[in-house]
């Protein structure tokens, strides 16, 4: 409790919950101004980026895969895509669309997960799903029914929802007929209404008004809402290919964290996923989804990193729209995967995971052997920038209660789905403050 | 400490990638009725509220490859009446246990630029090397209703079972096409335990073994049979070593391989 004559003031959040992996927050005030703030990430190290040197191209997708078991087809997307363009693979559409369909499918269930499961319960003074389908029953049940009908899309390409396998170079192992994805699409279309609903529900939340001068990154190209093609561009003028990646961003390492930092080269922290899509792309969202956006009356694009769930929550319902179409044009591809000549060289691929861009780099020889990896997950990415919304967010920490400061600072890092699992190549909060 | 007369459970991790304990949120039709029979005291990644222990069953995914997680292991295993390890990681080593066979230095050079900052043990071991383990559920993933299965027994006070047997057996109920037979395709089945429902031939591939050796497995006559269809050292040694590679028939089976002597013609 800080008192009248107590100037120093620490906020510490040992173990943060409702989270995907393992981190701390440390704060430390002096004055009213932040002397040291540190989000840890204590994950322990797993090391991919070792392990896959010496592994065979066509292990990348499934070895990866591991890092994460809430976007595993994330990472298997940024590995089929990054090799592809270093075996020069081309697929055909009907696969493009299929492995579209598969990341559709992560994007509502990963979506789904955080806004009822993990995000939710802070809006109604809840602790968990459980507590809050007490309160909201509707809303839990409906946010487990888009759950399930995410899983259910990557099942029927993948065989089964957490790690699945049907995903390899050049395609898919085997793909469906149109008959098999008649009782998805059912599911899909019921689901959709379900959508509709969720965004009105978590527009209705009372979202914190913060805004920060915050660089948005995103991958971007005509026509298309982005998952795994485009430009990666910036609310701050970056428009680069996606071979140029490394030219635009760099990590660096922190004392305090297993995971590595990301910064805009010559600038500083940038923010990637669902908000940062939706202000880059917010018109390639298709005219339902944008009405619906419009309706919330939040203003698009922003800059309040609180709405993030409201972008989550417009993204599955683009999702699960796209999957619909998806399907009503779908016709089965010729192979379910083009052959592939393994060929020396480095492929660089940047897709669109539930939390933003993953970046994948390999350098292979000519019999399709891994060199050397370099894996950039987006939690890492946004690390500086959750630590600089928590700087902004410091001064308001005074006045509060010990636990509703750390509350505040949970939301503040939760607005980012934080993956820790994926970032660690998370609260324990104390404020301290003299 | 137990605040309900329902068995309290906790869900806690160490080195994975969550996906097992996700499966306990991927239950979404018994999600919240088993959150009725249960007292969900310590789930993390689920909720806040954190009650402490003892609990009557723990479920432990992730495995050991840090000093503060050795020691973190001990205090989880006298805090529970049942400790469940989940998942290749906690059962295994995992896909992170690859480190075994290499120079941890070289490894933390590889990917921190300040290797020395990195905290972590030359190897990554199954929970059961550490403490003693009531119940192993396999699977890299574990499957969901094996996961709900073990919940329900542990709860009726029943010692859980599950099907040990070899994968092939799957295959031939589902009445799918062996494909290692028909397509030649390098198959873990005959060695790997059942419980995923066979996802791998499913899709027209050959398994790779993501729930662990069966309790028996016959590994000569499978590195056999590996090498008659036309695999190179390297590839019999990578497909030993995944998620599971670390467990002794796999582990012995590679090395064997991996050491044996070229034969010359």
């Amino acid at each position: 409790m800080p008192s009248k004559t107590a100037r120093l003031r620490n906020i510490s959040v040992r173990g943060l919950t409702r989270v995907e992996g393992e981190g701390a927050l440390y704060l430390t005030m002096e004055g009213g101004k932040v002397v040291d703030l540190r989000f840890e990430i204590y994950e322990p190290p797993r090391f991919f980026e070792a392990f896959l040197r010496g592994r065979h191209a066509s292990e990348a997708p499934d070895i990866t895969a591991r890092i994460c078991g809430i976007c595993p087809v994330a990472y298997q997307m940024s590995a089929v895509h990054s090799i592809e363009r270093a075996f020069r693979v081309a697929v055909d559409p009907a696969i493009r669309a299929l492995r579209r369909l598969f990341y559709c499918g992560e994007w509502i269930e990963s979506h789904a997960l955080h806004i009822h499961m993990l995000a939710a319960p802070d809006f109604h003074d809840c602790e968990s799903v459980v507590t809050l389908a007490e309160k909201e029953p509707e809303a839990v049940q409906r946010g487990l029914r888009i759950k399930k009908a995410g899983n259910a899309v990557i099942a029927a390409l993948g065989g089964r929802a957490v790690h699945p396998v049907g995903a390899c170079l050049g395609g898919f192992w085997s793909v469906p007929a149109r008959r098999q994805l008649a009782p998805l699409r059912e599911m899909l279309v019921r689901a959709y209404d379900d959508a509709a609903a969720c965004v009105r529900w978590v527009a209705g939340f009372d979202l914190p008004d913060q805004h920060g001068d915050i660089e948005f990154v995103s991958l971007r190209q005509p026509g298309e809402y982005p998952m795994s093609d485009g430009r990666v561009v910036s609310s701050k003028g970056i428009d680069a290919s996606q071979d140029q990646f490394d030219d635009c961003f760099e990590e660096h390492q922190v004392p305090y964290s297993n995971a590595l930092h990301a910064k805009v080269k010559g600038r500083g922290p940038y923010f990637v996923g669902p908000l940062a899509r939706v202000n880059l792309n917010f018109d390639l969202l298709g005219p339902e989804v944008t009405a619906a956006a419009r309706a919330t009356g939040i203003p698009w694009p922003n800059t309040n990193p609180y709405t993030g769930i409201v972008a989550r929550a417009l993204e599955v319902m683009y999702a699960i729209g796209e999957s619909i179409r998806i399907i009503d044009a779908y016709e089965p591809p010729a192979a379910p995967a083009v052959p592939y000549v393994a060929r020396a060289g480095v492929g660089r691929a940047a897709t669109e995971a539930p939390r933003g861009i993953l970046f994948h780099a390999y350098e292979l020889d000519d019999q399709g052997v891994i060199h050397s990896a370099r894996i950039v997950p987006p939690t890492s990415q946004n690390q500086a920038q959750i630590e600089a919304d928590l700087r902004d967010l410091a001064p308001a920490l005074l006045t509060r209660k010990p636990a509703d400061a750390t509350r505040l600072c949970e939301m503040a890092i939760r607005n980012y789905d934080p993956c820790i699992s994926c970032a660690t190549h998370f609260l324990r909060l104390r404020i301290d403050s003299r | 400490m137990k605040t309900s007369s329902k068995p309290s459970v906790a869900v806690i991790k160490f080195a994975s990638c969550d996906g097992c304990q996700l499966q306990f949120l991927n239950a979404e039709d018994e999600l919240l009725a088993l959150a009725q029979l249960v007292d969900l005291a310590y789930f993390p990644e689920a909720r806040s509220r954190e009650v402490r222990g003892p609990y009557d069953v723990t479920f432990v995914e992730g495995s050991v490859s840090t000093p503060d997680d050795a020691r973190r292991i001990v205090g989880v295993r006298a805090a529970t009446r049942w400790l469940v390890s989940i998942g290749a990681c906690a059962t295994s080593g995992g896909i992170q246990a690859l480190r075994n066979w290499a120079n941890i230095e070289d490894y933390k050079r590889i990917v921190y630029p300040s290797p020395e900052f990195i905290s972590t043990l030359s190897t990554s071991t199954p929970i059961a090397e550490h403490v003693r383990v009531d119940f192993e559920l396999w699977g890299c993933p574990i499957d969901k209703d094996q996961l709900l299965t073990v919940v329900r027994s542990l709860i009726s006070g029943a010692a859980p079972v599950l099907p040990g047997h070899a994968l092939c057996l799957e295959c031939k109920r589902r009445g799918l096409t062996c494909v290692s037979v028909a397509a030649a395709q390098p198959c873990l089945g005959p060695i790997t335990r059942t419980g995923c429902g066979a996802v791998c031939p499913s899709v027209g591939r050959g398994c790779y073994g993501c729930f662990g050796p069966v309790d028996d497995p016959n590994m000569n006559a499978f590195a056999e049979l590996l090498e008659r269809q036309g695999l190179s050292r390297d590839e019999c040694v990578r497909r030993l070593r995944l998620m599971n590679g670390y467990l002794r028939p796999m582990r012995d089976t590679s090395d064997a391989i991996e050491n044996r002597p070229v034969t010359k013609h």
